[in-house]
């Protein structure tokens, strides 16, 4: 192809510009013309993750205009606000406060400034080796031992969870690989869209092809899960020149991504659920809320980031 | 400069102030809101949750001792949230610590106010001080509703520094009115009641 960068970022943007602008007035259309409330409860659906659309857009357009440091800062604040709902969902102690006030004020700006200043092997280990062993010596200080242990792993779940997992996507658009330089966001925007696509269609072929809903998820249907994850592996697929992968490397790198995606909407679900929240929307936040956004991503992220890395980074560099 | 704006917006950031209407609607209608006080930060969260056309004629009540120093806490008390400074001490035995409250009722403003006097460890309030009764006596017109601030005594234990965030939504009950043949207790013990029924 004989685009420059610059061209491949505008013309993928007014693609995907076309497309939302198409679905969005597709869902309204359908919307305004359905009377029945069954199946105006599944267009709300339908539509509020045709919504998502948009903010895929806006972080491939921040991560182009600005440079992929803004993506840190969408990032930092995105894994702000899921610990922020991880710890309104868990009994946590006042003697926990400082634990909570590292976690929050120290534990996230580090693990992004680490990614900033490009330090990705600390990066990888900071809060898997140091902060685990950090946390509990900050909840010791207070030395109560009621459910001690019990505390202590709910914090680290949630920095894992909202903070090392989430820190992993921008992490996607910094990988170095070798004659892939400067087309960091393009990886970081086939992640995006695969992730953001499957779930759509999974939605859409649970409505269409019926069957009892998903215990862990009760939007989708196991038919309907099926059905959408092999189109978004195979939409990976055909995406294969937006990546430095081979068409049939792009094939297994979707699977991949698919297949930690949705082990990741099963165990946050459970997560949430064992937590005892209500419901998947909370009444905590007004809309659906930022674990249930992201919990495709929290597994799919760290899974894709590793691979890559090891595959086009580190062996390809041997 | 104004200075609350981005106050509002911090805390919204650090603990969301999500209002929940339960039993009653945001309408301008004359009002007491009445709330649990388990920490410095529940004026501002109980303001930051009214809709914002309602809090220019909303004035929160809050003791002297606190506010009305100099500085930026006393500033934004007197300039921006246009507190009625209310005499804990009594220093003047004679004067009626309600009267400002009844200054502010008469010339038409809402207010928000924490009968538990104090803040309490525990989120469920304590017992309630009489002035929220002497107010609906004097002002049977002025709608009584009961707010449950949620989770805030977890974001700040008493002699925290430093806010944690944690999401904290503040809910709103149905009005409260002082029943014909109620005396004082009577009233203060619905009024908590109905508080701590908002905590479900």
């Amino acid at each position: 192809m004989g685009l420059t960068l610059n061209e491949t970022f505008l013309a993928i943007f007014c693609a995907l510009a076309i497309l939302s602008l198409i679905a969005t007035g597709a869902g309204q259309w359908v919307t305004s013309r359905t009377m029945d409330t069954v199946r105006l409860t599944r267009l709300a659906i339908v539509n509020s993750r045709v919504r998502s659309s948009w903010s895929v857009l806006a972080l491939f357009t921040v991560a182009f205009v600005i440079g992929p440091n803004a993506l840190l800062v969408v990032f930092a604040l995105a894994s702000f606000f899921a610990l922020r709902e991880f710890v309104s969902l868990t009994p946590i102690k006042s003697s926990d406060h400082w634990a909570l006030v590292v976690a929050f004020y120290l534990v996230i700006p580090a693990q992004y400034l680490l990614l900033g200043f490009g330090r990705a092997n600390l990066f990888a280990v900071f809060i898997p080796v140091y902060v685990f062993l950090l946390m509990p010596v900050v909840m010791a200080i207070k030395q109560d031992t009621e459910f001690y242990l019990q505390r202590v792993a709910k914090v680290q779940w949630g920095l894992m969870i909202s903070v090392y997992c989430v820190s992993h996507a921008p992490a996607i658009a910094t990988l170095p690989i070798r004659g892939y330089e400067d087309r960091g966001p393009l990886l970081l925007l086939f992640f995006l869209l695969i992730l953001f696509l499957t779930d759509l269609l999974q939605v859409i072929a649970s409505t269409l092809l019926g069957g009892t809903p998903l215990k862990v998820n009760l939007n989708k249907t196991a038919k309907g899960a099926l059905a959408g994850g092999a189109a978004g592996v195979l939409i990976g697929t055909a995406l294969w020149w937006l990546t430095p992968f081979l068409w049939w490397q792009a094939l297994g790198m979707s699977a991949l991504i698919v297949g930690s995606g949705f082990m990741g909407t099963v165990v946050l679900s459970l997560v949430k659920r064992s937590l005892g929240a209500k419901q998947w929307d909370s009444e905590l936040v007004l809309t659906r809320g930022v674990l249930e956004r992201l919990d495709a991503l929290m597994f799919a992220a760290p899974v894709f980031w590793q691979v890559t890395r090891y595959i086009w980074v580190i062996r390809a560099d041997l | 400069m104004k200075l609350l704006p981005p106050i509002v917006w911090l805390v919204r950031l650090l603990v969301g102030a999500y209002p929940r209407w339960i039993g009653s609607a945001p309408t301008a209608t004359q009002r007491v809101y009445f709330a649990n006080h388990t920490s410095h930060m529940d004026t501002i969260v109980l303001w930051a949750a009214l809709p914002g056309a309602l809090r220019a004629n909303t004035r929160p009540v809050a003791a002297r001792d606190y506010w009305d120093k100099p500085g930026l806490r006393g500033t934004i008390a007197k300039e921006e949230l246009n507190v009625v400074m209310i005499d804990r001490s009594r220093a003047d035995p004679d004067a009626d610590p309600l009267d400002p409250l009844r200054d502010a009722l008469e010339h038409g403003f809402s207010l928000i106010m924490f009968p538990e006097g104090t803040r309490s460890a525990q989120p469920l309030p304590g017992e309630f001080k009489s002035g929220l009764y002497h107010l609906a006596t004097a002002f049977p017109a002025v709608e009584l509703i009961p707010v449950y601030i949620e989770n805030l005594h977890r974001s700040m234990p008493k002699g925290a520094l430093l806010p944690v965030p944690i999401i904290c939504t503040v809910r709103f009950g149905g009005a409260l009115r002082l029943r014909a043949d109620e005396d004082k207790d009577d009233f203060l013990q619905r009024a908590r009641n109905a508080v701590a029924q908002l905590a479900g």
